[in-house]
């Protein structure tokens, strides 16, 4: 009991201790928990601002290897355009070399090409040169003709008049004035009257009275006579010397028509032509131009050449010539050929039906047959007379 | 009396009504030959003058004549063809005349006739009437008469060749369809063959006929060609007589004016030297056509300019232009010259190198040149001082040239000084660049443009000291000089 007492004594202590204990406490508490909240916030902020840390570290190795994987990329995007330029650039200064060479060729090949111009230009003034030796030439040569030929027409005055001055020759008695004996040498003209011929002192065209010629040529105007050449003579002729026939009985004999003897009449080859003629009369009147072949096969070897409309393509055609109707065998009743005559295979019914029309339809076809066979015996007894006309027939 | 009048004809000219209404009546007469000398007399005085031709037409003389042609013989055939010939020569009207009484069909049946003196009497006629004027030479086509002039020239008789040629002439002169129609007859042939005959009035006629086919087109020409005329007609070029060298230099020019491949084909065959020798060995009018043949063959390219120029054209155009005295043929030869020089520098140094330039800007200056002659000679020059770069040639021109060539001289020195040095120093020694000092240029203007760059050339120095008063400023400066005293 004596704890209780104490211990109750103590009570109130114990609850102003308590109270004060714990109100001290409170004191604290406050500054405490402030202190613990501080140091909790700092921490929290701590290990916040190091998960950020964390998180930006990591964010940034992302956004690195991003960053580098795209500017590779990039990267080599620009490598291949500049490898793809740089190509391009040494295609493009290739061609143009390329290009540089053929364009300076072709100019100088094609379009202006010195050389060539420079040889056309020798070549046209060495033309121009051999035109100017050969006009020269030419010059030349007409010029020593030109000459020549005054030199003749020269000459041939001076012949002339040394002709008409023949008479100034000098003779053994009398000295020519050519020939005077003061002189060493007799002049040139001395000596051309010494060669040159007489000139005869007739006129050297005669002119003809045209009407006497024409009269007498139109005198001769028997049919004989008159000469039928194509040239005609010409007009003003020189009268010939001497005394000469008559010129109608020279053209009469000159035109005479040829009467040759029976000798030449006949020409070399007159056998082979008489056989012509025969031939070609023989000919004319034969109506066959076959020659007649008794007893030959002649015809025989001749192919036989079938028209095409009746042949195919596998043989000749059966159509047309051994049967002129479209058959259809497969339609047939029965195979034997159907024959209504003849008693054999008359149509039962018709014959059931019709009795007296039999009979009547039998006698005619007799009839038709005794017909038949007497034409036939008339045909062969015409041809027997056609083949032999000159035969009397013993029948 | 008719064989009086046939003889004083020539001389007794008037009272021309008179002596017609006298010679009518004769015409009719009985006698052959009085008819045939009153055709005569009658031809004679209308031959004479053109009055008396028109007093025949209005005597109503020729319908008679005319209708007699038919019938009667040679010898009046040909008298009446010779009126027909005389009246129709004179006038283009006289012409019409004879063509409205009907006279070219039976000149045309006289030209089928034997006797080889009609023949030519009415050929002659029927040239004469169509030389006029185009209407007439297509009335003589539509009579036929071209197939029969083609057979004439056939004939062995000269005289009937030459007048059947000049007639083919005449008629194919005036338009390409009437030269077309002598050409679709085959005339080309017999023209070229006759080429080579030896008489030289055939030849005239024959080239004459000949360039005037090939003149109108170039299927023409071609033509001509075709019939291998070259290199024969180039022999014709050194013929005795005068008109032949002209008509065949007429003919090779016709040729070459057309197309360049023409010409290529002239050059070839070189033509270019025989007609430059022909220039040379003729004066006067026959020179014309052959310088107007090199003008037109270096103004189709500079290779043929150049051909030209190789067979030694230029000094011979260069002395006919010196020479001449007529002004069309120096017109004529400043034009090829011009023609021949204005491609490219090459070609103007040749031109220039001869000393024509000086030639030719003398007579662009002088006032007796006639207007074409200064027109072609300064077209010549301007055209060749464009290309030229043969600086010893151009230097005469900076003292002589009026403002308008100077400019183009300047230009040029300007082009080649700053390239050649040898060239800057000649033309300082020769004194030219003081001349161009003393050109006096509008600021801004293109010789002003031009001499500050043949300026630029040189160093400074030497531009002052040939700058005009550069003597005088120099001594102002000694006047103002105070030596340093002492």
């Amino acid at each position: 009991m004596a704890t209780l007492a104490r211990l109750q004594a103590r009570s109130t202590f114990l609850a102003h201790q308590y109270y004060f204990r714990n109100s001290a406490v409170d004191v604290f508490r406050k500054k405490e928990y402030d202190a613990a909240v501080k140091i909790q916030s700092w921490f929290r902020g701590c290990r916040i601002r190091a998960y950020l840390r964390y998180l930006h570290r990591v964010a940034t190795v992302i956004q690195k290897c991003w960053r580098g994987y795209l500017g590779r990329q990039h990267y080599q995007l620009i490598v291949k355009l500049e490898f793809c330029t740089m190509k391009m650039n040494l295609y493009n200064a290739m061609a143009v070399r390329i290009q540089k060479r053929w364009r300076g060729y072709r100019i100088r090949k094609y379009c202006f090409n010195y050389f060539y111009l420079k040889e056309y230009l020798k070549a046209v003034s060495e033309t121009n040169d051999a035109i100017r030796e050969a006009l020269e030439e030419f010059a030349e040569m007409k010029e020593r003709e030109e000459k020549k030929a005054d030199l003749e027409r020269e000459e041939k005055k001076r012949d002339y008049q040394a002709r008409k001055m023949h008479y100034l020759l000098s003779t053994k008695q009398i000295p020519g004035i050519y020939n005077s004996p003061f002189r060493k040498d007799p002049d040139p003209w001395e000596l051309r009257l010494q060669k040159a011929k007489p000139l005869i002192s007739q006129r050297p065209k005669v002119k003809q009275k045209r009407g006497v010629n024409i009269s007498n040529r139109l005198a001769c105007t028997s049919a004989r006579s008159l000469p039928q050449s194509e040239i005609l003579p010409p007009i003003d002729r020189k009268q010939c010397q001497g005394p000469f026939r008559d010129i109608t009985e020279v053209l009469e004999q000159r035109y005479k028509p040829l009467e040759p003897t029976l000798w030449m009449a006949e020409p070399i080859n007159e056998l082979k032509m008489a056989r012509e003629e025969l031939r070609k009369q023989e000919w004319m009147r034969n109506i066959n131009d076959n020659m007649f072949l008794p007893f030959s096969s002649y015809h025989k070897n001749k192919k036989y050449i079938p028209l095409m409309h009746s042949s195919s393509k596998y043989g000749p055609n059966s159509y047309g010539s051994q049967h002129f109707r479209d058959e259809n065998p497969k339609k047939w009743i029965c195979d034997k050929k159907f024959k209504f005559h003849e008693d054999r295979n008359v149509c039962l019914t018709y014959s059931l039906l019709y009795p007296h029309c039999l009979e009547q339809h039998l006698a005619k076809e007799r009839k038709k047959e005794r017909k038949k066979e007497r034409k036939r015996k008339e045909k062969r007894k015409k041809e027997r007379r056609k083949r032999f006309p000159n035969c009397i027939t013993i029948i | 009396m008719h064989s009086l009048t046939k003889d004083q004809s020539p001389w007794i000219p008037n009272g021309k009504e008179g002596v017609m209404s006298l010679l009518r009546p004769l015409l009719l007469d009985v006698v052959p030959t009085i008819q045939q000398t009153a055709a005569l007399a009658l031809g004679r005085l209308a031959n004479y003058n053109g009055d008396l031709a028109e007093a025949v037409v209005k005597g109503d003389i020729l319908p008679q004549l005319v209708y007699s042609l038919a019938e009667q013989n040679r010898f009046y055939k040909k008298a009446a063809a010779f009126v027909l010939r005389a009246v129709g020569k004179h006038s283009p009207q006289l012409a019409q005349a004879i063509v409205d009484c009907g006279a070219l069909d039976t000149l045309v049946i006289c030209l089928e006739d034997f006797d080889p003196g009609v023949k030519e009497a009415a050929a002659w006629a029927l040239g004469y009437i169509a030389r006029h004027n185009a209407e007439l030479s297509q009335a003589v086509v539509d009579a036929g008469a071209v197939p029969l002039l083609v057979l004439c020239i056939q004939e062995p008789e000269i005289a009937l060749k030459r007048i059947a040629a000049s007639a083919l002439s005449d008629i194919s002169k005036h338009s390409p369809e009437l030269a077309q129609t002598v050409v679709d007859v085959g005339a080309i042939a017999h023209l070229a063959q006759m080429i080579l005959n030896p008489d030289s009035k055939l030849k005239r006629q024959v080239l004459s006929a000949l360039s005037q086919i090939a003149k109108h087109s170039v299927d023409l020409a071609e033509m001509v060609v075709e019939a291998e005329i070259f290199p024969v007609v180039l022999t014709c070029l050194k013929d005795k007589d005068d008109y032949v060298k002209k008509n065949a230099s007429t003919l090779i020019r016709e040729i070459a004016k057309h197309t360049p491949e023409l010409s290529q084909l002239i050059v070839n065959t070189g033509g270019v030297a025989a007609v430059t020798d022909c220039i040379g060995s003729c004066k006067g009018n026959i020179r014309l056509p052959g310088i107007m043949m090199l003008g037109y063959v270096a103004a189709h390219s500079e290779n043929l300019a150049m051909a030209v120029i190789v067979s030694k054209a230029v000094p011979q155009l260069s002395v006919c232009l010196s020479e001449e005295p007529e002004d069309h043929i120096k017109a004529a030869a400043a034009w090829a010259l011009g023609q021949i020089g204005r491609h490219t520098p090459e070609h103007a140094r040749a031109v220039a190198v001869t000393n024509t330039l000086p030639v030719l800007l003398s007579l662009y200056m002088s006032t007796e040149s006639s207007e074409d002659l200064q027109t072609k000679s300064k077209k010549a020059i301007k055209s060749i001082l464009q290309k030229c770069t043969y600086l010893p040639a151009l230097e005469p021109f900076l003292y002589d040239a009026p403002p308008n060539i100077l400019k183009h001289v300047v230009g040029q020195f300007s082009k080649v000084l700053p390239h050649d040095s040898k060239a800057r120093r000649l033309f300082v020694t020769s004194g030219g660049l003081k001349k161009v000092q003393e050109i006096k240029a509008g600021p801004g203007s293109l010789l002003q443009e031009y001499i500050n760059s043949i300026n630029s050339c040189y160093p400074e120095e030497i531009v002052r000291y040939y700058s005009p008063g550069y003597s005088d400023a120099l001594l102002q400066r000694v006047d103002s000089y105070q030596p340093l005293a002492n």
